[in-house]
């Protein structure tokens, strides 16, 4: 049992987030030393030689586990000879290409790690060796990303620590250390622009502008310890975990095949990859910005369907923009805007389903639905007119009774200064 | 045509039901003629008022259904689908908080000209018993749409009454109908505000009008000091009663102003697991008493401070019903009289810490 405590490694996977709560608790079961008995920690506080990215929240300390746990030795001895022996285990600090077998002594070990946390997942490592990175480490290339490149090695913390370096707010720069760096990447002839056209998109600005950590970040994507770029029929895939009504209607079509066979990626084709932006209805039709005409020409049937999808979306968006400005008009003037905002609501939810319904290429689908849409936006234009012009009835009604009351207050005052001089 | 027809209605009554006791006070009720004369209209503007309430009430009740349920529900369909039912909602809501303004405006304008002196004391007494009443009407009334805002101050405001010692506490069970405010309570609350309310008040309220009737309306020590050559009347009908009636056409028509441009908001529905909304208010008419128990410490002495707030409170509120019985000797040196001094400080107390719970 001990040994296996002495083999701990330092470098971890963000998976230990559990493990300050429950701390104290494992110390005392697994025996690992607190700062006081470490000697390890002690002589190199004192000699001012800790590691330069040390840092006391680190989560392996906070588990109470040793430098020792990681490269070996013995923590007990204040002797370096002893402490840092080989023969006590000590491994000293690991050469790049073994720092993921190093920290997958531990974290590709269920029964060591279900003691920190019973769920946890043990097959990083694995992954990490189908991954980009992995592959060319394997290959002896000592400048690709291992453990330690993304969750630095004696700082890490979990990965829903704001603080960590792959919190996802901070995954997009962490990765950009390596991808952004022109001088590092010539060698492997990839773009560094990932990250300046990332934060321009809609994923980007939701994750990094508005903190919306549900955005996607790189890894979402392009995964983590198993990263590579999606591939022809992956990369719908890819998209269609968080897009997925667009992915099944997009999979089911004839265009999809074709797309794959003739090796175009799905999605990217038209939205574009990290500077995928909102998609608006001029990417449908045969207008400038459309996606359409990249490929479609006159005269083709793909031509013709998407000018008919395109006037179906924007004859409802017309009818649903109408029917919302008369709503907030009702809203503004304190109408009852009940049943207008219920229909409204439908409208908006057969508009954002036409939209979805491009990805069948069906114009006759797309219209089915936008037809819905039409009505209940003319539905909640009719209502809303009713209540603006009820609106206008009140107002009108109140001057008119104000101009009655007028006449039956002069007409009292009158009377009563008649009644007033025949008293006197 | 008409008038003939009427004259003779008139007289068909007349000769079955002697109509000559109304016919003498119509015609001999006088109403001296003061600079002070405009406080006389408050009450008759209060007495419009509840006519008002009675009326719009009465209309309300012929949708409103009362039930967790459906009480916000009905509020709501009436104020949206309703024909008028926006206005009926809105005047009533109007009408109940102009109602309390002018019933405190009539009541102060009553203590300060002295009006409540003998041989009116028990005029005083059922105005003050129906002042009451009406601050009842309003605070059961306004739970009735069934909204958080009126949700929560109901809950604050039986938690006052649970202070009191003794009575508070069952009386609070028996206002809520059990522990909390429930549909047990917006149940009660309707029927205390619908039947058991308005049985009460009609009675105290024929017996003020009837007071008033009997006695006449109180001459001001300035006019009853005048030589009464110089002392002026005016009759009462039609002079005054067509001057009450200029008035109400006036109040009328500012109703339907405030309500048409300034219509009670409904919010949202109350939510008894919901946490309180920000800004929990009572109704202006019991600012003052709310702040005032804001402003008390935790404890006075060996009391808690809200119970001292609400005793004292009970207190000064059964003294001031009991004004009229009580003798305090006016002091010739003095400009302003110890009686009126009493006066303009409480409603200087009622303006200051009704402001003071607004702006805080």
């Amino acid at each position: 049992m001990k040994k296996i405590f002495i083999n701990l490694s330092i470098y971890a996977f963000p998976f230990f987030f559990l493990l300050s709560s429950v701390n104290a608790q494992k110390t005392a079961a697994t025996g690992n030393r607190n700062s006081e008995e470490d000697q390890c920690y002690k002589c190199h506080k004192e000699i001012e030689l800790l590691p330069a990215d040390f840092l006391e929240s680190d989560v392996h300390r906070h588990a109470a586990l040793s430098c020792s746990s990681c490269h070996g030795g013995d923590p007990s001895s204040d002797d370096q000879e002893i402490a840092m022996s080989p023969k006590k285990g000590y491994v000293g600090v690991p050469k790049r290409k073994d720092i993921p077998k190093f920290c997958g002594k531990c974290h590709s070990n269920i029964n060591i790690m279900r003691v920190y946390q019973p769920r946890i997942a043990t097959d990083q490592v694995e992954q990490y060796y189908t991954s980009a990175h992995g592959k060319k480490l394997l290959a002896g290339d000592q400048n690709v990303a291992e453990c330690a490149s993304c969750h630095s090695a004696h700082s890490i913390l979990p990965a829903k620590d704001p603080r960590s370096s792959v919190y996802a707010l901070n995954v997009p720069n962490t990765c950009n250390k390596c991808h952004g760096n022109l001088e590092f990447m010539k060698n492997y002839k990839i773009p560094t622009n990932q990250l300046e056209e990332y934060s321009k998109s809609v994923h980007g600005i939701a994750l990094l502008k508005n903190k919306d950590v549900s955005a996607p970040a790189c890894n979402d994507c392009h995964g983590n310890h198993g990263a590579t770029p999606p591939g022809v029929k992956s990369i719908s895939h890819v998209c269609g975990t968080c897009h997925v009504t667009n992915y099944e209607y997009f999979n089911a079509t004839k265009i999809s095949k074709i797309f794959e066979q003739k090796g175009i990626h799905g999605c990217e084709q038209c939205h574009g990859n990290h500077s995928v932006q909102k998609p608006n209805d001029e990417m449908i039709g045969i207008g400038k910005e459309s996606t359409c005409i990249e490929c479609h020409t006159t005269g083709d049937s793909g031509y013709a369907v998407s000018q008919k999808i395109y006037s179906s979306l924007i004859h409802l968006k017309n009818k649903f923009d109408e029917a919302n400005a008369k709503y907030l008009e009702v809203r503004q003037k304190g109408m009852n805007d009940i049943e207008i905002g219920f229909q409204l609501q439908d409208a908006k939810q057969a508009l954002i389903q036409s939209r979805t319904l491009v990805h069948t290429f069906d114009s006759s689908r797309v219209s089915e639905k936008t037809v819905k849409g039409v009505e209940f936006s003319e539905k909640a234009s009719a209502l809303a007119q009713i209540e603006i012009d009820e609106y206008y009835t009140r107002r009108n009604g109140f001057a008119l009774a104000t101009l009655i009351f007028l006449v039956f207050i002069v007409a009292l005052y009158f009377k009563i200064k008649d009644s007033e001089k025949k008293r006197s | 045509m008409i008038k003939n027809t009427g004259s003779k209605f008139i007289a068909w009554i007349d000769e079955r039901y002697d109509l000559s006791p109304i016919r003498n006070l119509l015609q001999h009720k006088k109403v001296p003629a003061h600079k002070h004369s405009l406080w006389y209209y408050m009450g008759g503007v209060t007495l419009f008022l509840f006519l008002v309430q009675l009326f719009t009430g009465i209309l309300l009740l012929l949708y409103y259904r009362p039930g967790e349920d459906s009480a916000y529900e009905s509020v709501r369909f009436i104020i949206t689908e309703v024909r008028f039912g926006w206005l009926i909602r809105n005047v009533h809501s109007w009408s109940a908080n102009l109602l309390v303004f002018f019933a405190f405006v009539h009541m102060f304008s009553v203590f300060f000209s002295k009006a409540y002196e003998k041989p009116r004391e028990l005029t005083w007494v059922t105005g003050f018993i129906i002042l009451v009443f009406t601050l009842a009407f309003g605070f059961s009334g306004y739970l009735l749409p069934w909204n958080e805002l009126a949700f929560f101050a109901t809950k604050v405001g039986t938690d006052i009454v649970g202070v009191v010692p003794i009575i508070g506490e069952p009386l609070k069970t028996f206002l809520r109908g059990g522990e909390d405010v429930t549909g047990a309570t917006l149940s009660r609350f309707f029927g205390i505000h619908v039947a058991i309310l308005p049985a009460i008040f009609t009675v105290f309220l024929g017996l003020h009008l009837l007071f008033i009737q009997q006695q006449g309306m109180h001459e001001p020590d300035h006019f009853k000091n005048l030589p009464e050559e110089k002392k002026k009347y005016i009759p009462f009908f039609p002079d005054f009663a067509l001057k009450d009636l200029l008035l109400w056409i006036v109040v009328f028509n500012l109703l339907i102003f405030l309500s048409l441009y300034f219509p009670w908001e409904l919010g949202n529905k109350a939510e008894a697991f919901a946490s309180a909304p920000a800004g929990i208010k009572p109704e202006w008419y019991f600012m003052f008493m709310f702040q005032s128990l804001k402003f008390l410490p935790a404890h006075i002495l060996f009391l808690e401070g809200e119970l001292v707030g609400v005793l004292f409170f009970g207190v000064a509120g059964f003294f001031w019903m009991i004004i009229p019985y009580i003798k305090i000797k006016n002091k010739p040196n003095w400009k302003i009289q110890p009686l009126t001094l009493i006066g303009i400080i409480v409603v200087a107390f009622i303006v200051i810490m009704t402001v003071v719970g607004y702006l805080i």
